[in-house]
């Protein structure tokens, strides 16, 4: 637990609301941080979390209430009154400028200075390949961020966090992009500034890691705190139903389906430097889990089938037919639909309506003469939206506006409403709340059902367990195991995904 | 902590700093050859071409650009862009001629002209930051504004070379031990703007802005006060190039600089700046200039009809974005690669 608890916490919120036209986002929400604990946020998507966060780095201003650093009431006027106040954030989305480089990224806007005001480029990287050193990862200070893997984005984000001495650092989801290994490292710089006595708070959808390392946790509801207390004693159950308001069905509700015939085959697909040697197919009703770590080549692979990277070598065949090598818009013709990691940066327009957004890829079943039906559009989009239990208040409201998890039920929804023979998601559930996981999952298991092939690239192991027929096993761009659905278990999955090979299953 | 760093090929990770690196420096040197193609080019067939007095002139005529291609880059990195530089340089140059024939000091004239300049990119940084309309539109409507306003300030009037100080007509006709005056004034600009951009905080937190506008606002970075000081910068370097255009050609009326920001638009796109926003030097936009130029003078040494001086420009613009388009996708494409390999 905490090493030194003080009275008076280093920040806190008090009585605060905020609306957003006529969306309450934040109701009288009342929260502390204090010095020496981790405290935990949790919430469904669109409770009210992130909010609460832009509110205490000065992105937002309460309508109703005050942020108090050490007990007094001050106001932010923007991000940079919090940063003089020792508070730190990491946002849930990336906040990085593509165009600089790594370093520049973390320092921006506080660089170190030589003499005449000069940026001094040499500490600048020396001090950001030491932060690297402290989280035991290898980046180049100098190369671009342009390129750079979610995984290794979220780094960044998190040694700009780090960068300077801040008594209070705020984490909206750090790890929905990380790695068992980066998690447990981001845990261990987590633990060291605990017992420095900076205050943290931590959001997470995963309940295990909010045991594994918070002392306190608040729960909100739709904008209000449910709950507030210790999380000593509590179990996860007791947490989920504080969230959801009620008791969750079984997780992984998978049906059995009849697999048919084969939809997809992949032989010895490969892409330099990237994956080798890649073979296996999908039949129909079935789905397929891609296992392995961040990095080891799954998402790269899901990318060529459905033809935005190039491969060098191999064949892809969908229903017997040859798939064109680097042609999207074919591969979609023919039949996959992809749900892809990044989806803010690869799935959606910010700017765009909820509507628009979700129905994008169906627009000319839509059309009607080659105009969109803004009716149609509409009950297409109604559908998906409650059937995914998207949190919106209005369907012509931009996208951008939602919270981060519903943006990215918009993004499966789009996908899903193109009724493809073959779906690829890539990590299905990633900063999805834990009663509408259980949706996801319950809807890919129906579709299979309903005779659709599926691959799932997903890197929760409960979830590869839970929903596969088949898994593969993917390390350092091989295939270095394949199991059944009997066959599988968690050892062997994890051995697999370091590397030692398995037998394979015919 | 002190986790041990995983082994990983460090090796690649350097490439892909050197790629990234090497691409711009590419595109700098790119231009640099195409430069001494077209002077080799010229000056094979017309001979004339390399004597002094045209390298001198072909140096004169890019200076002016080049100084206006400079503040351009400043408010095109921000992801603006600023359309008025031409009239500024029209209502900059017939102000500070317009003094200098009544007899104010050189220095008077010099810092009226920045002055003015200053004040039309401050109500244009105003407008876009404060009254929150688009750069394109905001600069367009001031290009006629200021322009409006010269033609009203002369009244149809010209200023001659006779009425103003010989020493003033130095600046522009004028060498320092054969280099044009007016070149080195614009090498002095160049490279300070230069140093400015990449070596202070100011100027990178205009390629933030440019970059990813919402997570400069997140760092801190008071956008608005940047963006206006972009387009203030850029205003006051149309000024200082309004004051060069006097001195260069002494002939000043109403339509001074007429055109002259799609030339300056186009020598820094030539130069690498991205039109959407966080990418390019001043140098190269600098560079870009120079070029512009040189095509402008080998055509006219060429005795080749100024149709197609109009377009090769538009020619080189394509070859250049197309470069840039072709060069962005092979880079990230190589930086995924590098990243996936370190990560595998
Ligand atoms: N700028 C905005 N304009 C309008 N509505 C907004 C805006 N930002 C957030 N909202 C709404 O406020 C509510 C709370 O959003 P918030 O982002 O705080 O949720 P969250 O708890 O972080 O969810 P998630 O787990 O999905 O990240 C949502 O209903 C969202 O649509
Ligand atoms: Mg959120």
């Amino acid at each position: 637990m905490s090493v030194t608890t003080t009275e008076i916490p280093v920040l806190a919120l008090a009585g605060a609301s905020k609306s957003f036209g006529a969306v309450h986002a934040l109701r009288e929400a009342t929260l502390e941080l204090r010095a020496g604990e981790v405290h935990a946020l949790m919430g469904e998507n669109g409770a009210g979390k992130s909010t609460l966060v832009k509110m205490l780095a000065g992105v937002y201003r309460p309508d109703e209430g005050t942020v108090k650093v050490d007990g007094a009431a001050v106001a932010f006027h923007g991000p940079l009154d919090a940063r003089d106040a020792g508070v730190a954030i990491i946002y849930q989305e990336p906040t990085l400028f593509p165009d600089l480089s790594v370093a520049e990224n973390v320092f921006m806007g506080r660089q170190p200075l030589a003499s005449g005001r000069r940026i001094d480029r040499k500490a600048m990287h020396d001090q950001v390949n030491e932060l690297f050193a402290r989280l035991g990862v290898e980046l180049d200070a100098e190369r671009p961020v342009r390129g750079l893997s979610i995984a290794d984005q979220q780094i960044v984000e998190i040694a700009k966090a780090l960068s300077f001495e801040a008594r209070v650092l705020i984490m909206d989801e750090p790890t929905a992009a990380l790695s068992g290994a980066e998690v447990d490292r981001l845990f261990g710089v987590v633990r060291t500034l605990r017992e420095r006595g900076a205050a943290l708070m931590f959001i997470s959808h995963r309940l295990e890691e909010v045991f594994a390392i918070c002392d306190t946790v608040t729960v909100m509801r739709d904008g209000a705190v449910t709950f507030d207390g210790p999380l000593a004693g509590l179990t996860s159950d007791d947490l989920v139903r504080q969230m959801v308001g009620r008791d969750l069905d079984a997780l992984f509700p998978k049906e059995t389906a009849s697999v048919g015939s084969q939809v997809l085959k992949v032989e010895r697909l490969t892409r330099e430097g990237v994956f080798t040697d890649i073979s296996f197919e999908v039949r129909a009703g079935e789905i397929v889990a891609l296992a392995g770590l961040v990095g080891a080549g799954r998402s790269e692979v899901a990318r060529a089938i459905f033809g935005i990277d190039r491969w060098d070598g191999g064949s892809v065949e969908l229903l017997g037919r040859p798939i064109h090598n680097g042609r999207p818009n074919a591969a979609m013709r023919a039949g996959i639909g992809f749900v892809p990691e990044d989806r803010r940066q690869q799935g959606l327009v910010m700017d765009l309506s909820i509507a628009r957004n979700a129905t994008m890829t169906r627009t000319r079943a839509l059309a009607h003469l080659g105009i969109i039906r803004a009716a149609s559009e509409r009950a297409l989009a109604t559908e998906w939206g409650t059937r995914l239990q998207l949190k919106y208040h209005r369907l012509d409201d931009p996208v951008g506006r939602l919270s981060g998890g519903n943006q990215q039920k918009v993004v499966l929804a789009k996908w899903l409403a193109t009724q493809p023979r073959l779906l690829i998601v890539d990590e299905p559930t990633r900063g999805i709340d834990v009663g509408t996981k259980a949706e996801v999952h319950r809807l890919i298991s129906q579709l299979a059902g309903e005779g659709l092939a599926v691959l799932m690239i997903s890197s929760e192991l409960p979830e590869v367990l839970g929903m596969a027929d088949r898994v593969l096993v993917m390390h350092e761009g091989r295939l270095t195991g394949h199991f059944t659905r009997a066959e599988a278990d968690e050892e062997r999955i994890v051995r697999a995904m370091s590397g030692q090979t398995q037998e394979v299953a015919t | 902590m002190s986790a041990s760093a995983p082994p990983v090929d460090a090796g690649s990770q350097d490439r892909a700093r050197r790629l990234s690196e090497t691409v711009f420096r590419v595109r700098e040197l790119g231009i640099v050859l195409a430069l001494l193609l077209l002077i080799g080019v010229t000056a094979a067939i017309e001979p004339r071409f390399i004597h002094l007095g045209s390298l001198q002139d072909l140096a004169r005529n890019a200076s002016i650009y080049a100084v206006m291609a400079a503040g351009q880059t400043l408010v095109l990195v921000t992801r603006n862009v600023d359309l008025s530089v031409g009239s500024v340089l029209g209502l900059s140059a017939y102000i500070s001629a317009d003094l200098l024939s009544h007899g104010s000091p050189m220095i008077v004239a010099f810092v009226l002209g920045i002055l003015v300049g200053g004040a039309c990119g401050l109500l244009n940084g105003f407008l876009v930051t404060y009254g929150r309309v688009p750069a394109l539109v905001v600069t367009l409507g001031t290009l006629y504004a200021f322009r409006g306003l010269a033609f009203l300030l002369t009244g149809g009037a010209q200023i001659n070379a006779e009425s103003l100080p010989d020493s003033f007509l130095k600046i522009g006709t004028g060498t320092v031990l054969d280099v044009p005056t007016i070149a080195i004034i614009a090498l002095v600009v160049v490279i300070a703007v230069g140093l400015a951009l990449r070596n202070f905080r100011s100027g990178r937190e205009l390629y933030a802005i440019g970059s990813n506008e919402e997570a400069a606002r997140l760092a801190g970075i008071r956008t608005s006060r940047r963006v206006v000081a972009a387009f203030v910068t850029s205003g006051a370097l149309a000024g200082v190039a309004g004051v060069l255009f006097a001195s260069r050609f002494g002939t000043v009326d109403a339509t001074a600089g007429n055109g002259y920001e799609l030339t300056v638009i186009s020598a820094a796109v030539v130069g690498g700046v991205a039109i959407n926003g966080g990418v390019g030097s001043v140098y190269g936009a600098a560079l870009g200039a120079l070029l512009l130029g040189c095509i402008t003078s080998a055509l006219i040494v060429l005795k080749i009809d100024s149709f197609w001086q109009q377009a090769a420009v538009g020619a080189l613009l394509l070859i250049a974005i197309a470069f840039d388009r072709f060069i962005g996708l092979r880079l990230d494409a190589a930086l995924r690669q590098r990243s996936a390999a370190r990560a595998a």
